[in-house]
């Protein structure tokens, strides 16, 4: 059997919302996968550093204090810096469509807003961590 | 614990049986058994509120029989002010309409202010952002990317000088939300307002100082429980003693609910925290009646209507239970829970978002039959950025036409008598009793905070409602039923660009450089002294250093070196 994937819930910067982070990484845990969750207030480096060595085959980050567009591209920097960058990052929060869209142009690999269903955030870490494992094994 | 039941007879709504109700009763029972319940989206949750407690179908006479008019309800404007803290409530004067607003540099929030007083706004509240509420200044590592952008920056005494420029902060009353370094907001608004010529003696509002809640649910902190216990009773003697019109803490369920929670854990998790303050401001050989009256609170008005409306009559009842019995308050000021409330940010949705005004409403008038003293309605746009002007104007006129239209202020405690609302608001009580016994279990509440219990219980309800979403047992309109596909909101947000942080990073550099170097160190020295004495009040110290343009960045960093910073353990 397949050793479950392993992923990373973080929150980054000084943004303390933390319901979305703790309900995602319990779906992802109840759907069978690895979690590790960062806790609040962490640098860009430490949650790339985290990923790394918890061998992780995603990152999701949640941010709702309006500082999205620093600190999602300070982390794509990071796993592209310390050649991580097959770690599927993807994230949430309160993010307007547009900046979505300007993130996913960077290299985020998708974000999920305010209603967004478990079962479809789910079906994405499934489908493209498992992906990412495929391929780097 | 209050048991208020024992050694008494009921008196109350329950009427002996009469023959034909009872034959109507029995008749109602066989027809409503033939009924079938609908099926759909929505119908999971027929049989219980959306925090989970349960529902009949009908409420009577049997679900009050324990009632006592006199002990639970007796009149409002008395003891235990189930129907509200005044004799005529919204007769004599309407809630404070109380929009919370700051957003990029203090310029540019004082010009929202002069808006919103011209819009016939009746007080101020201060939203600040995250390096603020954190203690970093602007220029700090850790504010990238957040500077302006929750809330409005505010460094030091010199951005608190322009955020109320142009204000009587005489005549005005301003709430401040902050918590963390609340004492040195507090001590920057006393400067403010000094350098003004008005005196700390003559200025009203509420600053929000609710430490205990950001453990468990808001994640603002800064210095470990135990040291920020003494900064609040420093604060608690300060006002007592020298600001006669301040409200030195305004107990906060709102944030403990956004966290997730259910309505009975916002109710008995807040009242706890009220509870703590008590006694902390008791163990430091205050008369408890000479702090009481200035605790307030802050509660969230949810979409779930009744259930919101039970949940502040419950609040009040207790409060003034626990006040009197408990504490042996004796001034009946000291028994009154008065509170602010602002409607539910977490049950304002992304999709088709000026629906949000609708919710809005009915939240609105849930703490108006709840008897709300002052109240903030969410701006429809809140949940994809800071409000636009137009939308704090909606969200305004909401209270506007809520007070002046509707007629539903000219009757104190409408609901009051009927059969659902009291037998609710008695189960909401009981409900927070059981769950004071389990906090007291662990030895008080900052035992729990540090056990992790505030922060499970919180997780697993929202975890719980999350999961009665994805099985449509509960809907959110155009979430999760009545969706529009290609869901573009349509709506114009506020956009805080990159140039507030730079140039607030500018602002506090040339701060630094251009004050009295000396003196600023000097101020730091003594609060620094002062936190390792605690006889030796922090307030007064705290006002020398902002004076003397210490940042607030420099301030916290100062009391940090002897009180340390809190961390928690991450658990989900």
């Amino acid at each position: 059997m397949p050793r479950p994937l392993r992923i990373v819930v973080a929150k980054a910067g000084l943004d303390g919302h933390d319901r979305g982070a703790k309900v995602i990484a319990r779906a992802l845990r109840d759907a069978g996968m690895e979690v590790i969750y960062t806790g609040l207030f962490q640098t860009p480096e430490q949650i790339v550093q985290t990923a790394i060595q918890e061998d992780a085959d995603g990152i999701g980050l949640s941010i709702l204090s309006g500082a999205h567009m620093t600190l999602f591209p300070l982390i794509v920097e990071q796993l592209k810096a310390q050649g991580a960058d097959d770690i599927v990052f993807f994230g949430g929060g309160t993010i307007p469509p547009e900046d979505a869209a300007e993130l996913k142009a960077r290299g985020v690999r998708e974000i999920f807003t305010p209603g967004a269903p478990l079962a479809e955030i789910i079906d994405f870490v499934q489908r493209e961590c498992g992906k990412r494992r495929e391929l780097v094994g | 614990m209050i048991d208020s039941r024992a050694n008494s007879k009921p008196s109350g709504l329950s009427a002996p049986p009469d023959h034909e109700f009872v034959h109507q009763k029995e008749q109602w029972e066989a027809a409503a058994s033939r009924g079938k319940s609908r099926t759909g989206p929505g119908s999971g949750a027929l049989d219980r509120t959306i925090s989970d407690l349960p529902l009949k179908t009908i409420y009577g006479p049997e679900d009050v029989r324990d009632l006592d008019l006199a002990r639970d309800l007796s009149y409002p404007g008395q003891y235990p002010y189930t129907r509200g803290i005044h004799p005529n409530m919204y007769r004599d004067r309407l809630w404070t309409m109380r929009q919370f607003a700051g957003f990029g540099n203090a310029q540019q929030t004082n010009e929202r202010y002069h808006f919103l007083l011209s819009q016939g706004q009746m007080g101020l509240s201060v939203a600040f952002d995250m390096p603020t509420l954190m203690g970093f200044d602007s220029d700090a590592q850790q504010a990238r990317g957040e500077v302006g952008k929750c809330g409005v920056a505010v460094d030091s005494l010199a951005d608190m000088e322009v955020l109320f420029d142009g204000i009587d902060m005489g005549e005005i009353t301003t709430s401040m939300t902050i918590n963390g370094p609340a004492c040195i907001a507090l001590a920057q608004y006393v400067a403010a307002a000094e350098k003004k010529g008005i005196p700390r003696k003559a200025l009203g509002g509420t600053i929000q100082a609710d430490i205990l809640k950001e453990y468990i649910a808001q994640k603002e902190w800064i210095f470990p429980p135990r040291p920020h216990m003494r900064i609040i009773v420093d604060m608690m003697k300060f006002c007592r003693d020298e600001m006669p019109k301040w409200n030195t803490i305004s107990i906060s369920g709102y944030h403990i609910r956004e966290a997730g929670s259910t309505a009975v854990q916002e109710l008995a998790f807040t009242l706890a925290d009220g509870f703590a303050y008590v006694e902390a401001g008791i163990k430091a050989g205050m008369d408890v009646d000479s702090f009481a009256s200035r605790l307030s609170f802050f509660f969230n008005a949810h979409i779930d209507f009744f259930e919101e409306i039970c949940k502040y009559r419950a609040a009040r009842r207790i409060y003034a239970r626990h006040m009197r019995e408990r504490y042996g308050a004796k001034d009946p000021r000291s028994w009154q829970l008065r509170f602010h409330t602002q409607t539910a940010g977490c049950s304002a949705t992304a999709q088709q978002p000026e629906n949000n005004i609708v919710r809005v409403a009915y939240e609105a008038l849930a703490a108006v039959l709840g008897g709300t003293q002052s109240l903030h309605t969410n701006s429809m746009d809140e949940v994809l950025a800071l409000p636009t002007e137009k939308s704090v104007e909606i969200a305004l006129r909401t209270q506007q036409v809520l007070a002046y239209e509707t007629n539903a202020t000219n009757v104190v405690d409408p609901l009051g008598g009927s059969y659902f609302i009291e037998s609710l608001t008695d189960q909401m009580e009981r409900e927070a009793e059981a769950y004071f016994r389990q906090i007291e279990e662990f030895g008080g509440v900052i035992e729990a905070i540090e056990a992790g219990f505030f922060q499970r219980e919180i997780a697993d309800a929202s975890y719980r409602y999350q999961r009665s979403l994805e099985t449509k047992d509960r809907v959110i309109v155009g979430v999760n039923c009545f969706e529009k596909p290609e869901d573009d909101h349509g709506i114009d947000l506020l956009k805080i660009g990159d140039e507030i942080e730079r140039g607030q990073a500018r602002s506090v550099e040339r701060l630094r450089a251009g004050r009295d170097a000396g003196k600023t160190q000097e101020a730091l020295r003594r609060l620094k002294r002062a936190c390792t004495d605690p006889a030796d009040n922090l307030m007064p110290h705290l006002i020398e250093c902002v004076n003397a343009y210490a940042t607030e960045g420099e301030i916290v960093e100062a009391m940090v070196e002897v009180y340390g910073r809190y961390t928690e353990s991450p658990a989900f």
